[in-house]
């Protein structure tokens, strides 16, 4: 097992009545790393968290934590993993050092070392200023970040965070954000689901698109970006002149451009045209350009792509072409179509 | 990498080490609810003042006017009624416990851990039990101050309140069983209301013989009803008289020993098994 990665899932398959949560799903994380899978909701992405932590078993397929099968040998598995999930799995009623002492305990520790590692943890977290005070007042924020170091009482070797900043603000998050870095500079291997783009594009080493149950894309978030090509936007200084604009970059781009707010964009392959180009073929249709850029896909587009559903309901899709500039104007609305 | 973690890997080497850890987890999670109650005393207080309240209440305002058939003091009647009563009734709380663990993902976060799988449900109820002599003692205290007595000496009394304990710990297993299953504190919220109907429909409060006759033989053979029957005799408490009662009623304690042990075969195992499933 020297160099097997240290999670391991095999055309993993799980059935929920009629619906099908794992439809052989296979994911494979080298120790030391982050591992983002991604996915719209009811992708399967718990399911198989669920599956990894020895929480439910799958109906086919093989999971393999540092090297112990999770089916057959749980409580090897249990002594290696820690699990944060959607909820902040806590005793409301006990206090933050209450509750660690308790996991403490729980995990064997003896008396004295889960007072020493619930001490140490709260500090480590900034939590030992509320460590005497009840859960039941602690913020949202303070929950995931008590729960998140619940997760770690007996540094787990790989910790399994299930959408775990889903419904902080941004303060908390960015906190649980740093404290998972932390962890994984210590050489703790994470793996985070999320439907926060922004989220895995900070965090993860290794992104898994998984969508109806199966993992459909792999990669550094660079290379899914690089995978769907660069961007080419456009604004004119006379928004009326969009259909000729919409010609030239299809010209260029192979692709007619969609229009929004009076910018044109179409997708590139990386690489395949030059700034230049575009702005003297725009030049020599008598076109004057506001702004031209060429950028890298966020990670959004690319699992709207991928997946065909926004990442979140934020994102979903925006009408085009809402500024209505006449029959040019709604003809790279049709093309809008078209790319698609 | 797997090196630098192994500090923290805590897994089971042997059966003897294994059976030890389920005995701390489960130490450690009826000791989980002592610090609960040392958190909250004021909910503790109010379960606790619950039961007096209901001695005064029965005791004074419906034993004003009700005669017990066969003469004797009501509220001397009423005790072993209340004792049984409150046994059937605080199971609920242990339903309430274990339901808010599997809602809110504590039950899930045990599961993730080493911790042994029997422990948790063992810990409830454990805990529950822990409840349930505090309560007893608390009611025991209230009936002595209105009067009531046990008056038949040492045994038959320790015997009774032995007997209330095994019910009460077979309900808290009956109890843990079905927390596991509604799997939210919201269904169990709206259960506990139902258990009380239940306790009514017995001997506790009224003799049986005045009933319609269906719901005469419900309360009849209703566990509440032998076990207020068991602690009448054990108590030496007036009963109504017994001519043509039913077996339960007819032989208390061994009816009420064998709810109790029905209780713990069916639903310790059942609990022991829900919570160990994996799959959902």
């Amino acid at each position: 097992m020297a160099d097997e990665p240290i999670v391991v899932a095999e055309a993993l398959r799980k059935r929920y009545g009629d619906t099908r949560a794992l439809d052989g799903l296979d994911l494979a994380v080298p120790a030391g790393t982050v591992c983002g899978v991604l996915g719209p909701n009811g992708a399967g992405k718990t399911t198989a968290v669920r599956i990894l932590a020895t929480l439910a078993d799958a109906d086919s397929g093989t999971a393999r934590i540092a090297g112990f099968e999770v089916a057959r040998r749980p409580d090897q598995v249990r002594a290696r993993i820690g699990l944060a999930g959607q909820h902040a799995a806590v005793d409301e009623k006990l206090t933050g050092r209450g509750n660690l002492r308790l996991f403490g305990r729980l995990y064997h520790l003896s008396r004295r070392e889960a007072r020493a590692r619930a001490d140490e943890l709260l500090e480590r977290f900034g939590l030992a200023d509320a460590a005497d005070r009840q859960v039941a007042g602690y913020s949202g924020g303070m929950r995931r970040r008590l729960d998140l170091v619940a997760s770690l009482i007996l540094r787990p070797q790989v910790l399994f965070l299930d959408e775990p900043t889903t419904g902080l603000d941004p303060r908390s998050r960015g906190e649980i954000w740093d404290a998972v870095r932390d962890l994984v500079a210590g050489g703790t291997t994470v793996v985070l689901t999320t439907q926060y783009l922004d989220e895995a594009d900070r965090l993860a080493d290794d992104i898994a698109v998984v969508d109806h149950g199966r993992v459909i894309a792999t990669g550094t978030p660079d290379e899914l970006k690089s995978s769907i090509g660069d961007r080419l936007d456009v604004v004119l200084d006379d928004p009326g002149a969009a259909g000729g604009a919409a010609d030239v970059l299809h010209r260029l781009a192979g692709a007619y451009p969609t229009l929004e707010g009076g910018r044109l964009s179409v997708p590139l392959p990386a690489g395949s045209v030059r700034l230049a180009d575009v702005v003297r073929e725009l030049d020599r249709a008598g076109l004057a350009v506001a702004d031209v850029a060429l950028r890298r896909p966020t990670l959004d587009e690319v699992f709207l792509r991928l997946t065909g559903t926004p990442a979140d309901d934020t994102t979903a899709d925006t009408p085009a072409g809402t500024d209505g500039t006449g029959a040019e104007g709604s003809a790279a609305v049709r093309a809008k179509e078209t790319v698609r | 990498m797997t090196a630098a973690a192994a500090p923290g890997v805590h897994a089971p080497a042997s059966r003897a080490v294994r059976l030890r850890w389920a005995l701390s987890d489960g130490v450690a999670l009826v000791g989980r609810e002592l610090s609960r109650i040392r958190q909250e005393p004021g909910e503790l207080i109010a379960a606790l003042i619950f039961p007096a309240i209901m001695v005064v209440l029965f005791g004074y305002v419906f034993g004003s006017a009700i005669a017990v058939p066969g003469g004797g003091n009501y509220r001397e009647y009423l005790m072993p009624g209340l004792f049984a009563m409150v046994t059937f009734t605080s199971t609920m709380a242990v339903t309430l416990r274990v339901a808010t663990d599997a809602s809110r993902g504590v039950m899930d976060r045990f599961r993730s851990m080493p911790t042994a799988r029997s422990a948790v449900p063992f810990g409830h109820t454990g805990a529950d039990f822990l409840h349930g002599a505090l309560g007893l003692a608390i009611m025991a205290a209230a009936g002595l101050l209105v009067g009531w007595r046990a008056h038949r000496g040492l045994w038959p009394t320790t015997e009774a309140f032995l007997l209330l304990g095994l019910m009460r710990y077979g309900l808290s297993w009956a109890g843990c069983y079905l927390g596991l299953v509604v799997k939210n504190e919201h269904t169990a919220d709206n259960l506990i209301p139902l258990v009380f109907p239940v306790t009514m429909l017995s001997n506790s409060f009224v003799p049986t013989g005045g009933m319609p006759k269906v719901l005469q033989v419900i309360a009849d053979w209703n566990p509440v009803s032998a076990l207020t029957a068991a602690c009448r005799e054990l108590f030496g408490n007036p009963a109504a008289p017994t001519a043509d009662a039913a077996w339960p009623i007819a032989h208390p304690v061994a009816a009420s020993l064998g709810w109790s042990l029905l209780l713990l075969a069916v639903f310790a195992p059942l609990s022991a098994r829900t919570y160990r499933k994996r799959g959902r």
